[in-house]
């Protein structure tokens, strides 16, 4: 079976948008990327698509989400969560380990990709934790670990304490070329809080968190890295001093990268006047300030990811008093489009955007994806970046609903999703364009 | 009612000048009510008040059911160890139980911040907010803005201090957002563990010394200090905070000589208030109690008695 791709526009995340390219298809594979008409072959074992006016994509890459598989089911398994992702553009989504079990050991890792396999939508690459339970102690066997087919690992919400700990995890993870993620929070310094601790806080009268809560952490990993010379990346990153933080790291050669995830360049804390639990996440949403050093951080490159976060939660954890309700909110079916307004108000370029959705991820968790080339595997989605249309609830393929951009307009959005050659999703009819 | 268009009372951020004016003067006529010998006017016959108390309290709750009674308003009372909050009900599942009876009013105490935002989001009947975690405690405000203008004639251009754990304190927030509406110039004081950040964003002062911040004020609004809530590294000892941050008559001596020293209850006698100045002639707050009924009638009163046109005399 032959797919060609005609007439849409390619972006290269390292040479930029070429216009009129088309893609052929052949098994697993890209087998041409040749301009617009040259390739004109018909016949029945060629399907063409009519791409014009598009965008042809390497396939997106989420380093950080959250697929509750095993044991919160409820909230999204692997099946429902990839059908998101290869909905909202993503050909690979790398998973936190913190589910019931802990992805500790190899047989939850394992259990993962049979999930993941079985579901057949896109390609899943499991983060183990850094230690047993993710309770800060003992080192997981990260041999083990890679070999079963994790790619990085991370303690995730419950960050590790022990700065001895987290030192020697990143020493030995290098060995086993596992890329370090570090969610950077003091706990002690977040206790309670619910949102960032600031004039909104104040005026509505919620438990802060403080930016520097997040920011020694990141100066600790930092320091941690330039110690040991072993990279730590450093995860959701929030506050403008942590990404001058990374900003001075980098200009040393310290090796760090970071990321951060659509809603800290969209949204402000001023979004929770009115107690929403859909903007309750963690690191919260900080002030406007902060947006702003975010996208100057993304635009400079001190930020080399887009990733999500996605963090299913049902109405259970979520139609609750504010204080009460689980952080975190879902992402994979809006990530192109909120990228994309950067690119829109000039913040990125077209290029530059899609790298931090693909080839960037790749890099840091060693995929080699995340880029269109004859002869690589086709993990590809193409996409229309002007087509507007409202976010409806009943449209989310995510299991869990919750989102803060239900009921916004949102610009952009993924019209063909192709892994392994095989076209894993084709839009639907629901979403139609404005 | 003209000109009192709300179908809930949530903060005091909700309420213009005008409504708050409305609320105050029409305590006034329900003080009276207080004073007879039969206290109980037909005003809110055949309504439904629910006083759901998820939070310990006595007087915010005495003060609902009295005055919900002098209107002849049915009322029940639960707290949530009777409910069935303990049984693992979630808030709203309760709230919705509650409106399928068809109350006019729920009164809400809460522990959380935001939750008569989230039951007035779902539910038909008013809500009142008695108290949302550190949020707001607007009944009490107006019950203090009653009193000050009932002692001072006015609000507007008075200087006042408020004392203690203001980060915490829902009705420092609730008295900030109406005092400062109102016209009136406000400093907030005590120690800086117990300021919230970006205080002057609330349109107020910070000074942290007591004596400093009582200099020529008008009012003098203490803060409980919540020895049940309150961690041991906001401040050391009890004994440390009374000497450092408790009003006693010495430190009263800054402010005006006819200043009005204010409290909303209880008071930890000998911690953030000395027996001297709570007993002293500049003491209002027994009079904040007997008021607090009054505006808990005049609130209720223009929530859900306004459609008829008969007399509250």
């Amino acid at each position: 079976m032959t797919i060609l791709l005609k007439g849409g526009d390619l972006v290269d995340p390292l040479k930029g948008v070429i216009a009129k390219q088309d893609v052929i298809i052949e098994g697993q594979r890209i087998l041409k990327i040749l301009p617009f008409g040259v390739f004109s072959e018909t016949g029945p074992q060629i399907s063409i698509i009519d791409i014009s006016g598009k965008l042809i994509i390497p396939g997106m890459i989420d380093m950080h989400v959250h697929l509750r598989e095993p044991g919160q089911e409820y909230k999204e398994t692997i099946a429902t969560g990839s059908l998101a992702g290869v909905a909202g553009g993503f050909t690979a989504l790398a998973c936190m380990p913190n589910t019931d079990p802990v992805n500790d050991n190899v047989s939850v890792t394992e259990f993962i990709l049979r999930q993941a396999s079985k579901a057949g939508n896109l390609k899943v690459y499991p983060i183990a934790s850094i230690t047993k339970g993710r309770k800060g102690d003992t080192l997981t066997e990260f041999g083990d670990l890679k070999k079963a087919g994790a790619v990085g690992v991370s303690d995730d919400g419950s960050p590790v304490v022990n700065s001895e700990v987290m030192r020697r995890a990143i020493e030995y993870a290098r060995y086993h070329n596992l890329t370090v993620i570090s969610h950077c929070e003091d706990l002690s310094l977040s206790a309670e809080g619910v949102m960032h601790e600031g004039s909104i806080s104040t005026k509505i009268g919620l438990r802060g968190i403080p930016s520097a809560s997040e920011e020694i952490m990141v100066q600790r990993e930092i320091s941690l890295a330039r110690l040991t010379g072993c990279p730590v990346h450093i995860a959701h990153v929030s506050t403008a001093e942590s990404i001058s933080a990374i900003r001075r790291a980098k200009e040393d050669g310290v090796p760090v990268t970071a990321e951060t995830a659509p809603h800290y360049f969209t949204l402000d804390h001023t979004a929770l006047i009115g107690y929403n639990t859909n903007f309750k996440m963690n690191p919260p949403l900080r002030t406007p300030e902060d947006v702003l050093a975010v996208k100057k951080g993304l635009s400079n490159d001190v930020i080399d990811v887009i990733a999500t976060d996605h963090a299913p939660h049902s109405r259970l954890e979520k139609d609750l008093e504010f204080d009460k309700a689980a952080f975190g909110i879902i992402g994979l079916e809006t990530a192109l489009p909120l990228t994309l307004s950067l690119v829109r108000e000039g913040v990125l370029t077209m290029q530059s955007a899609i790298k931090k959705l693909t080839h960037a991820p790749a890099a840091i968790l060693g995929i080699n994806s995340g880029i269109l080339r004859e002869g690589a595997i086709a993990d590809l989605a193409v996409i229309d970046p002007g087509c507007e249309y409202t976010l409806k609830e009943g449209d989310i393929l995510s299991k869990s609903k919750n989102s803060p951009f239900i009921g916004k307009t949102l610009i952009g959005k993924n019209t063909l999703t192709i892994v392994e050659g095989r076209i894993v999703w084709t839009g639907d009819s629901t979403r139609t364009c404005s | 009612m003209d000109g009192f268009n709300h179908k809930d009372l949530l903060g005091m951020g909700q309420l213009s000048v005008t409504d708050i004016e409305l609320i105050l003067d029409t305590a006034e006529s329900m003080k009276e009510i207080s004073l007879r010998d039969i206290k109980k006017v037909p005003t809110l016959r055949g309504k439904s008040v629910i006083n759901f108390f998820y939070e310990p309290s006595t007087r915010t709750r005495t003060s609902f059911e009295l005055a919900a009674k002098r209107l002849s308003a049915d009322t029940v009372s639960l707290s949530s160890s009777g409910s069935s909050l303990t049984k693992g009900e979630t808030l709203l599942d309760t709230a919705r139980n509650l409106q399928a009876m068809h109350p006019d009013l729920i009164v809400l105490r809460h522990s959380s911040s935001g939750a008569p935002h989230l039951l007035a989001s779902e539910i038909n009947a008013g809500i009142i907010n008695a108290g949302d975690g550190t949020n707001e405690h607007p009944t009490q405000a107006l019950l203090d803005l009653f009193t000050i203008r009932e002692k001072k004639g006015k609000i507007q251009g008075l200087k006042i201090a408020i004392i203690g754990d203001i980060e915490h304190s829902r009705v420092a927030r609730s008295n900030i957002i109406g005092l400062t509406k109102m016209g009136a110039d406000v400093t907030v004081s005590g120690p800086p563990t117990m300021i919230p950040s970006k205080a002057e964003s609330l349109g107020v002062r910070v000074i942290n010394n007591p004596a400093d911040a009582i200099k020529d004020k008008d009012v003098i609004m203490v803060l409980r200090i919540q020895l049940e809530r309150q961690s041991k590294i906001l401040f050391p000892t009890l004994r440390e905070y009374s000497t450092y941050f408790g009003i006693n008559k010495d430190i009263l001596r800054n402010a005006k000589p006819d200043a009005i020293v204010m409290h909303p209850g209880p008071i930890n006698r000998g911690v953030e208030m000395s027996s001297d100045v709570a007993d002293s002639p500049f003491s209002v707050i027994l009079d904040q109690v007997t008021n607090g009924v009054a505006v808990r009638m005049a609130l209720m009163y223009l929530l859900i008695g306004g459609h008829k046109s008969d007399d509250i005399a």
